[in-house]
């Protein structure tokens, strides 16, 4: 817990060092008319490389045996994660109603380990369902892929 | 005046149509409560664009439904699976769980519901009868009086939020980071965007909370390998008749709840100190404080009460003041700019129809809410059941729709995944989300509010403290800011060690 503390500070006091950096170049001082833009996130970040600098220090004086995450508890969150991102790239080649059949088809079959019957009608009903929910009804597109432009969308 | 109003409020919410939408938001929101993943928070955000295409008043209907739902769906998985859905519910637990483990769950139940629904009629009445005052006192702010209340929402997270309150801090301050991203409306220049034509349209806060708090409650309940064994509750009319009747002996309890959870509720991250500390009151005053926690009907009266009320209460400033006192609020709030409507008090005056249709629809809400779960009980219960080989992945697919839909466009759903991980990782590590969600909600109008002052003032930031009103808030703010130092010096006087890792705001 204590290293995951650390990064996460270090991590956050480079985010606000790059908003620093940002803020004088775009002016922190008056402008003609006012605050000039980087007045607001000057402020937002040295606030903040302060308070990580306070975390940094409570962490230090603190011990603390417990691990961020165990070995054990890593493999499910990977397991979801993993299937999630590669969905996410299927989508962006695809569209989103053909990623999320094949998504849900794996993950049920592959983690679930669900009956075909299952995983055919769910991975099938979900896009045919969000199609006529979104695409339908309330005129909301979603990416769409090959499979959509040869069917005519 | 108000009364008129309030009847063309009804007029309105009780239009077929209208009270069709509340039938379904609720219907959405409980399941939406009872699912781990999702709270009513990215429950509304995920919904917010199917209302694009609705009348206003509907849409805020539908998206309020929704909300009392999902407030209804918690106490369920509370009391028949021990796992508070939503942080508010972890007192309802104590006793709840308990009672159903002896077989009275259909008493618990009941009890969650009604006091659900005390609680949240208590705000709702307050609210009508404060939120016309409060929108003409708040006529007359200005820039340094909006600003001032900025501070109060954020410096409430800090000294009542529990938990570390560098923490608190850091994420407020990761929020506002957020919102400025893009381009400066006012100078026109390119902030935070590095030459990634990206970034210039800035983050979108509800792809962030469809990420913090969708994505990232799945990677955590996947971590801690919940499984959901139910205990049975028998639930029919008459063990409804029986526990009502016995309801009525703990009206001390109901009362001092709802005032608690309004009075802690209108404030930001308000509904979870609101339901521990009604908790502790009730055990304090009761006849019998050793039955409490071996469960008490009692014990789930006057937590579910106070939630509630804090829940009802979160609406009173977004309504009012445009200045949204939950995430789920926020959502609220960000749908109302996109259906083309001005948050804040001269809503009052120029939409009085969404005003009053709103306030109205939350009499019907709750009114169909608490009967519709009375009546389903079973039914939402048995979503549980669903494997989680089947839910984790529809409700990322869920989730993605969701964060799709907001601009139509690709990135979003990268960013709902980073948002996961972020919302993880904060999540292990006590760094509290809402106040992240608020303040990139709150972010642009916090700056200009701001700049404006400071243009009023030439620069000079005592204009927050010599204007009366926002002298007083920020008086305030200043103190709430404090009140975890002064709370550090007083512990050490008396010389007891800090107390480590308070509740921490999971909402």
């Amino acid at each position: 817990m204590r290293a995951a503390d650390l990064i996460t500070a270090i991590v956050l006091a480079l985010l606000g060092l790059l908003v620093l950096v940002d803020a004088l170049r775009l002016g922190i001082g008056w402008g003609t008319d006012g605050p000039r833009s980087g007045f607001f996130p000057f402020w937002l970040a040295v606030i903040l490389l302060c308070c990580c600098l306070a975390i940094v220090g409570q962490t230090l004086r603190r011990t603390s045996r417990v691990p961020f995450v165990t070995r054990e508890a890593l493999a499910p969150v990977l397991k979801m994660l993993v299937p999630a991102t590669a969905f996410v790239v299927v989508t962006q080649v695809v569209g989103l109603y053909v990623a999320s059949a094949l998504y849900m088809a794996v993950y049920m079959r592959w983690i679930g380990r669900h009956s075909w019957l299952s995983v055919i009608v769910l991975g099938v009903g979900f896009p045919v369902v969000t199609f006529i929910v979104f695409e339908r009804w309330f005129l909301v597109p979603m990416p769409k892929g090959p499979l959509e432009t040869w069917l005519g969308y | 005046m108000g009364f008129e109003n309030l009847l063309l409020g009804f007029q309105i919410a009780l239009a077929p149509y209208n009270l069709f939408i509340a039938v379904v938001g609720i219907t959405l929101g409980t399941i939406i409560g009872v699912l781990p993943g999702l709270g009513g928070a990215n429950g509304v955000a995920i919904l917010l664009p199917l209302t694009f295409s609705m009348p206003p008043t509907s849409a805020i209907i539908l998206l309020t439904s929704l909300y009392w739902g999902a407030l209804f769906g918690g106490a369920i998985t509370s009391i028949l699976f021990n796992i508070p859905g939503e942080p508010w519910s972890v007192a309802t637990t104590f006793d709840g769980y308990p009672m159903a483990r002896q077989g009275q769950g259909g008493q618990a139940l009941t009890a969650a519901f009604t006091s659900s629904f005390v609680g949240a009629l208590f705000s709702v009445v307050l609210i009508t009868l404060f939120a016309p005052l409060l929108a003409e006192i708040a006529l007359k702010f200005g820039p340094p009086e909006f600003f001032a209340i900025q501070l109060l929402t954020f410096s409430s997270f800090i000294g009542l939020g529990g938990g570390n309150p560098v923490k608190s801090m850091i994420s407020i301050l990761i929020g506002f980071i957020l919102a400025a991203v893009g381009l400066d409306i006012v100078t026109g220049a390119l902030r935070l965007t590095f030459g990634f034509t990206e970034l210039m349209k800035g983050f979108d806060f509800i792809v962030a909370v469809i990420g913090l708090f969708g994505i990232g409650e799945i990677l955590l309940t996947m971590e801690e390998g919940l499984s959901f064994r139910s205990v049975p509750a028998r639930m029919n009319p008459r063990v409804v008749w029986e526990t009502w009747k016995i309801l009525p002996r703990y009206y001390r309890t109901f009362l001092r709840g709802s005032f608690i959870g309004f009075w802690m509720g209108f404030k930001p991250g308000g509904a979870t100190p609101a339901s521990f500390m009604s908790y502790a009151f009730a055990k304090r005053f009761a006849r019998h404080p050793e039955r409490f926690g071996k469960g008490d009907i009692e014990g789930v009266i006057a937590p579910e009460t106070a939630a509630h009320a804090a829940g009802g209460a979160a609406l009173l400033p977004m309504i009012t003041l445009g200045i949204p006192g939950s995430p789920t609020a926020a959502v609220m709030l960000g749908g109302l700019i996109i259906w083309g409507l001005q948050p804040g008090p001269m809503l009052f005056k120029e939409k009085p129809d969404f005003v009053w249709g709103l306030i109205a629809s939350m009499y019907t809400g709750n009114v169909i809410g608490v009967l519709m779960v009375l009546a389903f009980v079973p039914l939402f219960a048995a979503i549980l059941r669903v494997p989680f080989g089947i839910l984790t992945p529809l409700i990322v697919c869920i989730c993605a729709v969701g964060a799709y839909s907001v601009h139509n466009s690709m990135i979003d759903i990268w960013y709902m995944l980073l948002f996961g991980v972020v919302g993880y990782v904060f999540k292990k590590l006590d760094y509290p989300l809402a106040p992240l969600v608020l303040a990139l909600v709150l972010g642009d109008l916090a700056e200009n509010a701001l700049r404006q002052s400071l243009i009023m003032s030439q620069g000079s930031l005592a204009i927050f403290v010599t204007r009366p009103i926002a002298g007083a808030i920020t008086a305030v703010a200043v103190f709430f800011f404090a009140l975890p130092a002064i709370g550090a010096f007083r512990r050490r006087r008396r010389g007891r060690p800090a107390a480590a890792g308070a509740v921490s705001d999971r909402a």
